[in-house]
C-alpha cells in the first residue's frame, strides 16, 4: 500500500478511499464526449476538516485534487485530466440551517438538489430553491460553482447569483468564509456590502478552492404553478416575443426550444412560460397577461398557444425528465451541449447554426434556451445526442460542439461550463489585462497548480 | 384528387340562409345579407364569413338541403391561402397526425373498434359493454379520421389522408368499423360522401352500438337517478340524425337531462378550438355561458361524447361543482362496472 493511500485512509477511514480499478474507471469519465482519464485515488470526505487535511496532503505531495459533485456537467469538468485525487463531496450532504424568515439555507458542499427540494417540501413548504434541469443527484455547490441556471433564473438570475455565503478550503488548506458569515453567524449575503470575494470561486470550476459550505437564497413557493406554451415558425420574431413576455415581469422561467423529433415539433420554435400564484384568480390574471402580450402574433397568424393539457404534468415536473429522453433518441444514451450565454437578439442566428451543424456533421440536434434575469441574456444550448457505442458519431459531435463554441465566441457569447479546450479558446480571445488578472488570481490562490489542473490553466 | 360535391344551385335558391343566420358566432341582419355572403363564398369571392367563421361545424347541421357549407368555407379559405388558426399551430397538427407506421391493431377480424388517434378511447372501449370487440381495437394516425384539419381549413390534408385511412381499414379486411370517436363516424359518412369517397365497410356509430348493448344488458342496469347536462361535440354536427341516441341512452340508464338553452341545435362547442383560433376572450365567454347554463339546468354531471371536449372542459366544470364523465363511463356506472367516484 502506498504512503499516500495510507495517509488518505488515516484522514477519512478505509470506506472513504479507493484506488480499485473499477472505481477509478467510473471516476475517470462523465457522460459527455471528452476522453476519460483515470484518477489515482477517489476520496469521499465527511467534514470540512477532512477536506482540509486532504488538500494539505495533496499540497505536500504535489498531487492534483479534483473536487466533484455528481459529475454530471457533461463537459468533462471533473475528469481528472492530470490524475491525482478525485474528491467526491457527496458524503458532505447535511442541510445545516434553514432561516425561513431570512429565506436562505446553509448546506454542506455535497448536498444534492433533490435533498434540498425534499427537505423544503417537508419542512418549509412555503419555500423553494431554483432547481436546475439536471438529475436530482447533482449537487448545489457544483451547480453554483459553474454558474448554473434553474427554474427561477428568469426571475432571479444565475443560480450563482443566489449564493448568500461560502465556506471554502483554499488550495493551501486554509478554511475561509466568504460574505456575511465571515463576520457573523448569519449567511444572508455573499458579498455586499463587503468586497465580493465569492467571485474568486464561483465560475472557477474548483480551480481555486473547494466549496465545503454554501449559503443559498430560498424563494416563495406559491400554491399554484402553471405553464403556457407558445409556438411560432418565425424564428426572427422570437426575440420580440421574448421582449414582450419579459416586460410582464411575472414569469419565473422562460424556455425556448426546438427540435426535429418527434414530428409534431418539427419546424416550430416553442416558448414555454412558467408562472405561479397563490390563488386561482392570480393564475388566471397572469395567464391573460401572457396571452394579451402575444395576441398580436396570433392575429398575424405567426404564432399561437398550444394546448398543454396532455403535456402539462411533464412540463411542470421539476427537474424535467424529457432532456434525458432526448439523449436516447439515437440509442446509446449520450448527449452533450454547448451552452453559451448569448444576447437574446442573436437567437435566430444561433438557431440557424444548430441546424447547420447538425446537417454538416450528421447528428441529431435539439436546442433549449433559458432566459436569464428577466431577459438580459439567455443560455442557448446547442445539444447533440449520440450513441456512446459509436466512436465515429461521438467524434462528429465533438467537432460540431467545437465549431458551435467558435461560432458563439464570434457572436460575442460567453461559454457556459466550458470544457478545458473551450476554456483555452476563451483565453485566447480574452483582453490581455483581464487574462493577466485571471493568472494573478490563480497563481496567488493555487501557487502549486494542484486544483483541478488542466482547467482554467492560464499561461502567461 | 377528390373534389367537394357542392351544389351551387341548391345554395342559390335557398329560402332560409339558415347556415349563417343560425350561426352562434356571426351576426347578419337577415336573409338577404346572409344569402349574399354565402353566395360570395360559393362564387369564390371574398366574404367576411371567411374571416369570421370559428369552425364550430354547426352550419353542416343547419343546412337541411343537403349541401355542405362548412366544407365549402374551409375549401375557399385554403384556396385563398387563409389560416383559421395560427400557421404554426396548423402545421403542428398536420405533422402531429402524420402517418409514421406507428399504429396498433388488435385481433381484427370482421369488426374493428376504432380508437382513432386518441389514447383515452382505449380504456373507454373496454369491459362488459365492449367485450366482443375490445380485442379488435385499432389506434394510430393510420386509422385516424383527419376531420380535425377542417378546423384549420386544410381540406387538402383530408383529401390526401382520408382515402389512405379507408384503404388501411380495407386492408384489415373488416366489414364493420365501430367508431368510438364521433368525428371518425362523421368523417367516414359525411365527409367521405361529400367528396365522393367510397367506404368499403360499414361505419358503425359507437352510440348505436352502446344503445344496443345497453338494451342487451338491461337486467344489469340500475337507474342512476342523476341529473346531467350533455356537452355536444362539434363533429356531431356532421351526423345530426344520431343526436337522439343520447336521449335514448339517458332514458335507458335512468338519467335526467333537463332542457337547457345551449343544447341540441343550439349547443355551444367546447371552445378550445376557439381559444386556439382567436384567443381566450371568446373561448372563456363561450365556456362560461355554457357551464352557467348547465348549472342553471340543475345538472350534477357534465356528460361528454368527445374526449377532446372532455379534456378541454373537465377541469373547468369540476371547479364549478359539476362531475365530468364520458357517456360510456356513465353506462359503465349504470351496470355497476364503474363507481360514481371513479369519474370525479
Amino acid at each position: 500500500m502506498s504512503d499516500i493511500l495510507k495517509s488518505l485512509i488515516e484522514i477519512v477511514g478505509e470506506r472513504g478511499v479507493s484506488n480499485a480499478p473499477e472505481e477509478l474507471w467510473f471516476y475517470s469519465r462523465d457522460p459527455g464526449v471528452l476522453a476519460p482519464h483515470k484518477p489515482d485515488y477517489v476520496v469521499a470526505p465527511k467534514t470540512t476538516e477532512e477536506v482540509q487535511k486532504i488538500v494539505q496532503l495533496a499540497g505536500r505531495e504535489n498531487i492534483p485534487v479534483v473536487p466533484m459533485g455528481n459529475g454530471m456537467s457533461l463537459a468533462g469538468l471533473v475528469i481528472p485530466l492530470k490524475g491525482g485525487i478525485v474528491l467526491d463531496m457527496k458524503r458532505m450532504n447535511k442541510i445545516l440551517e434553514v432561516n425561513a424568515m431570512g429565506r436562505y439555507a446553509v448546506l454542506e458542499g455535497g448536498t444534492s438538489q433533490g435533498m434540498l427540494k425534499a427537505y423544503l417540501q417537508k419542512n418549509h413548504p412555503t419555500l423553494r430553491h431554483s432547481l436546475p434541469d439536471a438529475p436530482p443527484t447533482t449537487t448545489i455547490a457544483a451547480n453554483v460553482a459553474l454558474h448554473g441556471q434553474g427554474r427561477l433564473t428568469n426571475q432571479y438570475g444565475f443560480n450563482s447569483d443566489m449564493v448568500t455565503g461560502l465556506e471554502v478550503v483554499l488550495p493551501t488548506g486554509e478554511i475561509c468564509r466568504i460574505g456575511s458569515p465571515s463576520i457573523g453567524p448569519y449567511w444572508f449575503s455573499k458579498g455586499p456590502t463587503l468586497p465580493d470575494l465569492s467571485g474568486l470561486f464561483l465560475g472557477w470550476l474548483g480551480c481555486t478552492g473547494i466549496i465545503t459550505k454554501v449559503g443559498l437564497k430560498l424563494f416563495p413557493n406559491k400554491k399554484f404553478r402553471d405553464v403556457e406554451l407558445f409556438v411560432t415558425d418565425r424564428v426572427d420574431l422570437v426575440p420580440t416575443m421574448l421582449y414582450k413576455l419579459t416586460h410582464l415581469e411575472i414569469l419565473e422561467d422562460v424556455n425556448v426550444w426546438f427540435q426535429p423529433k418527434p414530428l409534431m415539433f418539427l419546424g416550430n420554435y416553442h416558448i414555454t412560460m412558467f408562472f405561479t400564484g397563490d390563488t386561482e384568480e392570480e393564475i388566471e390574471f397572469k395567464r391573460k397577461m401572457i396571452w394579451d402580450a402575444l395576441q398580436e402574433f396570433m392575429d398575424s397568424k405567426d404564432g399561437g398557444f398550444m394546448s398543454v393539457q396532455y403535456m402539462k404534468s411533464a412540463l411542470l415536473e421539476m427537474p424535467g425528465r424529457t432532456i434525458a429522453d432526448f439523449a436516447d433518441v439515437p440509442k446509446g444514451g449520450g448527449f452533450e451541449y454547448s451552452g453559451p450565454i448569448a444576447l437574446i437578439e442573436h437567437y435566430p442566428k444561433y438557431a440557424a447554426k444548430v441546424v447547420e451543424l447538425a446537417e454538416k456533421y450528421n447528428v441529431l440536434y435539439a436546442s433549449a434556451a433559458r432566459l436569464i434575469s428577466g431577459g438580459h441574456c439567455m443560455m442557448f444550448s446547442i445539444s447533440f445526442a449520440f450513441n456512446r457505442n459509436d466512436p465515429a458519431m461521438m467524434a462528429r459531435v465533438e467537432k460540431a460542439l467545437t465549431e458551435a463554441m467558435t461560432f458563439a465566441l464570434d457572436m460575442g457569447g460567453v461559454p457556459w461550463k466550458p470544457n478545458f479546450k473551450e476554456q483555452k479558446m476563451v483565453m485566447q480571445r480574452m483582453e490581455p489585462n483581464a487574462l493577466k488578472l485571471l493568472l494573478m488570481i490563480k497563481k496567488n490562490l493555487d501557487p502549486q497548480g494542484i486544483m483541478n489542473p488542466g482547467n482554467w490553466e492560464v499561461t502567461p | 384528387m377528390y373534389e367537394l360535391k357542392f351544389k351551387e344551385k341548391v345554395c342559390a335558391t335557398c329560402p332560409s340562409s339558415d347556415c349563417l343566420l343560425k350561426c352562434q358566432y356571426m351576426s347578419f341582419t337577415g336573409h338577404p345579407e346572409a344569402h349574399g355572403e354565402m353566395m360570395k363564398v360559393v362564387k369564390g369571392k371574398d366574404s367576411r364569413v371567411l374571416n369570421e367563421c370559428v369552425t364550430c361545424y354547426a352550419c353542416e347541421e343547419y343546412c337541411t338541403r343537403g349541401n355542405h357549407p362548412f366544407y365549402l368555407i374551409s375549401e375557399r379559405r385554403e384556396e385563398k391561402g387563409m389560416f383559421t388558426a395560427p400557421r404554426p399551430i396548423t402545421n403542428q397538427w398536420i405533422n402531429m397526425t402524420a402517418m409514421q407506421g406507428k399504429y396498433l391493431a388488435g385481433d381484427v377480424k370482421d369488426k374493428a373498434l376504432s380508437c382513432c388517434y386518441i389514447p383515452d378511447l382505449g380504456p373507454l372501449g373496454s369491459g362488459e359493454i365492449f367485450k366482443d370487440v375490445a380485442s379488435a381495437g385499432v389506434f394510430g394516425a393510420e386509422f385516424m379520421c383527419p376531420a380535425v384539419h377542417t378546423h384549420f381549413a386544410r381540406m387538402s390534408v383530408i383529401k390526401e389522408r382520408l382515402p389512405v385511412v379507408i384503404e388501411n381499414y380495407r386492408k384489415l379486411g373488416v366489414k364493420e368499423v365501430i367508431c368510438l370517436h364521433d368525428e371518425c363516424y362523421g368523417t367516414l359518412t359525411s365527409i367521405a360522401s361529400a367528396y365522393g369517397m367510397e367506404v368499403p365497410f360499414k361505419p358503425v356509430y359507437y352510440m348505436d352500438y352502446l344503445f344496443e348493448r345497453m338494451k342487451e344488458l338491461k337486467d344489469k342496469i340500475k337507474p342512476l337517478g342523476i341529473t346531467v347536462a350533455y356537452q355536444r361535440p362539434c363533429s356531431n354536427r356532421l351526423i345530426p340524425d344520431k343526436l337522439p341516441l343520447v336521449k335514448k341512452i339517458f332514458k335507458l340508464i335512468g338519467v335526467k337531462a333537463p332542457k337547457r338553452l345551449y343544447q341540441d341545435e343550439n349547443a355551444l362547442c367546447c371552445a378550445e378550438i376557439l381559444r386556439s383560433v382567436s384567443g381566450y376572450k371568446l373561448a372563456d365567454d363561450v365556456q362560461k355561458r355554457n357551464i352557467d347554463d348547465m348549472l342553471k339546468a340543475g345538472a350534477e354531471y357534465c356528460v361528454f361524447n368527445c374526449p377532446a371536449c372532455q379534456s378541454s372542459l373537465s377541469e373547468k366544470v369540476s371547479k364549478r361543482g359539476l362531475k365530468p364523465v364520458h357517456i360510456i363511463d356513465l353506462c359503465k356506472m349504470a351496470i355497476g362496472e364503474k363507481g360514481r367516484e371513479a369519474v370525479l
